[in-house]
């Protein structure tokens, strides 16, 4: 990477940060501070525009430079990321988005809460909601510590440590200033950018093969070194039967846990009814599916073009396929025009990590001031300084997310999205469809289920093998494995819908039918939705 | 303690219930359709979410949605009951069973579809990499074929569920909530 590429990127870069504090401090002017309007930006976005926004909270850098990198690197194995992050938005649209809309106000809580004892339901479900948010932001943040170092050269710790810094400060300008309005524009802007982007990318890749899609697979697969086997599963998971499980357990993680993300659930809140909710998540499947076909493309395209021995030799994970395809396909290293697409895409991509760690944030200080705080203080208060807990949550977060991701700066990053999925796929959604669906659940079941997901999820993620035992881990000089998944979904994921169930069943509470009548009733006719 | 029968329904494909409604961010309004009486209501209500065309669909399709018998059929006599019975009620009237029922039907079989179909999908991948890697024409093969194919029942699924709800289950819902509202502000008293 030379100087002229680093200097036209930090140029794209700073004009979107600067776009992004304008349009922060533009929202801002007429604060009133209301939670309605800083959890949900007044509820008044269209589904259009909340369905762009939703494509940008969900588009994380993990996906943009990840799943093209896998695909470059392991052929047909990184599609599945695709398909999996694709199907799981049918889970979302048909059991979660318009009832969640009719039946909550800001959180998940919200919504388990209305049927049962308040104060236990909500500790529960804001603890787990913290947890995968947190999870979600580790992750992003060590993605953008490694691409600085990557596409701007910094190599050096120092570098990487003051991006993460730099990223978290960010963000948590952003959330605390311009709440949910701001940083909805912020996913707006930045889901365009990201979708021209790559239809731009895709463009270039199918004129370069004439529109001839076979021979750019053919291309990709004889460049592999693999052969055919490039164009079929088993490269990265065909191995023993652990990492064929271990796959197993990461594709039910993905498809289960979009629907239990804090910040996905949230964003439901930003539009007035039920109907618009619908209309949003279907312009995000349109938008979201499209993007992921076109992540295929570029991914067989850089396989094709670049080779993977290339990819590899810039970036193991091969995060920096993308980056590398652009520069070839605007004309190589030496050109302007590899200069100038070089730049955009690492441009887009900070703007990709920069939005979605501000939606995780607003998500997760809503989830510590409006279901944490507001269930652990003593006395009633006003609403007014329910925002500013949160605003002051957002600080904490930020702080929180920046230590642990300069502490797990080592790890993977689209596998630490799968673990964020996996622990929210048990955790959140048992109990999100048992309040919604299951006329007997009770406070015990709720509870209960929250925990049963959450604690063995995390705890089977502490002895795997990405903590200890092995050259890859956290912690490679110690060796208390004794999970040999690297995602727990498999196991946990079932643990949660079994505790919540025998929670439910073992539990005195009879269920109060006229509660389940409401939030039935509420939930598929919207009456008394705010 | 008054019901909502005096208010014009939507369901009987009167004219207020054409399909060119959109729901504007903050002030959801009617048109009224030319042709049109001039003395239908106009709702200024923000919560009414006028009944809008989605993706791909002519707008004339909204209205076809079969009618459905009211929460109530006159004014109850009883004195105010709390809000919970309100939604028993509601819970137990035809109306809000046949939306349930109409819901049900759809999302139930659908999601056991996809959901089968994808994890045969991936547990297919890991477990039968040769019968996926079999080629079909030129460098597509099956595993190609399977990947695309779950996009495209995504996609069409995300059509049909759209469309079901729209005809199936939206006018229903509005009616619903519109009686359920009233009964509830009823039960406290009239107040708001």
């Amino acid at each position: 990477m030379t100087g002229d590429h680093q200097t036209a990127a930090l140029v794209l870069f700073s004009t979107f940060v600067a776009v992004t504090l304008g349009i922060t401090t533009w929202v801002g002017r007429h604060r009133q501070g209301s939670a309605e309007e800083f959890y949900a930006g007044g509820r008044l976005f269209s589904p259009m525009e909340n369905g762009f926004a939703i494509s940008g909270d969900y588009m994380s850098a993990a996906s943009f430079l990840g799943i093209s990198g896998l695909i470059a690197l392991y052929g047909y194995d990184g599609m599945l990321y695709s398909v999996g992050f694709l199907v799981a938005w049918l889970v979302v649209l048909f059991l979660v988005a318009e009832l969640v809309r009719n039946c909550g106000r800001f959180t998940l809580a919200d919504v388990v809460a209305a049927r049962m004892r308040e104060r236990p339901v909500r500790i529960a479900a804001g603890t787990s909601s913290v947890t995968v948010s947190v999870l979600y932001l580790v992750a992003q943040m060590v993605g953008a510590g490694s691409l600085v170092a990557l596409l701007l050269g910094g190599t050096t710790e120092a570098a990487r440590t003051w991006t993460v810094i730099g990223v978290g400060a960010l963000m948590v300008i952003y959330v605390s200033l311009g709440g949910m309005r701001a940083t909805t524009w912020i996913q707006i802007v930045k889901a365009v950018l990201l979708l021209g982007g790559t239809v731009a990318l895709t463009t270039l890749v199918l004129v370069r093969f004439h529109g001839d899609v076979d021979r750019l697979l053919r291309t990709a697969a004889e460049r592999s070194g693999h052969g055919e086997a490039f164009l079929a599963p088993g490269l990265a998971y065909g191995g023993d039967w652990v990492s064929r499980f271990d796959f197993i357990s990461l594709g039910l993680a993905l498809v289960l846990g979009t629907a239990g993300l804090p910040h996905i659930l949230s964003r439901f809140y930003t539009v007035p009814t039920a109907r618009a909710a619908r209309r949003s998540v279907v312009w995000s499947i349109g938008l979201i599916g499209g993007f992921y076909l076109m992540t295929i493309v570029l991914g067989f395209g850089a396989a094709a073009l670049v080779g993977p021995d290339a990819v590899r030799a810039s970036n193991a994970a091969g995060n920096t396929a993308v980056p590398l395809l652009a520069l070839d396909l605007g004309g190589g290293a030496e050109s302007t025009g590899g200069t100038v697409l070089f730049a955009v895409v690492a441009a887009v991509a900070f703007a990709t990590i920069l939005a979605v760690v501000a939606g995780i944030t607003l998500a997760s200080s809503a989830s510590v001031a409006h279901d944490l705080y507001a269930s652990l203080r003593r006395r009633h208060s006003e609403p007014r300084s329910e925002v500013a807990v949160a605003r002051v949550a957002a600080v904490g977060i930020g702080a929180v997310a920046i230590g642990l991701g300069l502490l797990a700066r080592d790890l993977n990053v689209a596998f630490l999205v799968g673990l964020a999925f996996a622990v929210a796929a048990s955790a959140n959604l048992p109990v999100l469809l048992y309040s919604l669906f299951w006329r007997g659940f009770t406070t015990r079941g709720a509870v209960w289920a929250v925990y049963g997901g959450l604690v063995p999820s995390v705890l089977l993620v502490l002895l795997s093998p990405v903590v200890s035992g092995s050259p890859q881990s956290l912690f490679p000089d110690l060796d208390f494995q004794y999970f040999p998944l690297q995602n727990p979904g498999l196991v946990s994921i079932p643990l949660g819908f079994v505790a919540g169930w025998l929670g439910t069943v073992t539990s005195p509470e009879v269920p109060d039918e006229a509660r389940h009548a409401e939030t039935e009733v509420r939930s598929l006719t919207g009456a008394g939705a705010v | 303690m008054q019901s909502s029968n005096d208010r014009p329904r939507g369901s009987g494909g009167g004219p207020e219930s054409a399909a060119d409604h959109r729901a504007v961010p903050g002030r959801a309004y009617v048109e009224t359709v030319p042709g049109a009486p001039y003395d239908v209501p106009r709702y200024e209500d923000p919560w009414y979410d006028a009944l809008a065309s989605g993706w791909g669909e002519s707008a004339g399709l909204a209205a076809a949605g079969p009618a459905l018998p009211p929460v109530r059929r006159e004014a109850p006599a009883e004195p105010p009951r709390a809000a919970g019975d309100v939604y028993l009620e509601v819970q137990r009237s035809a109306a809000f069973q046949e939306v349930r029922s109409r819901y049900r039907r759809f999302v139930g079989p659908a999601v056991a579809a996809f959901f089968l179909w994808y994890v045969a999908y991936v547990v297919t991948a890991t477990t039968a990499p040769t019968l996926m890697a079999r080629p079909v024409a030129g460098a597509v093969n099956v595993a190609m074929l399977a990947g695309l194919g779950q996009f495209l029942t995504t996609f069409l699924l995300t059509w049909a569920y759209a469309r079901h709800a729209r005809l199936r289950r939206d006018r229903a819902a509005l009616e619903l909530r519109w009686d359920t509202q009233e009964l509830t502000r009823g039960a406290r008293g009239g107040a708001s």
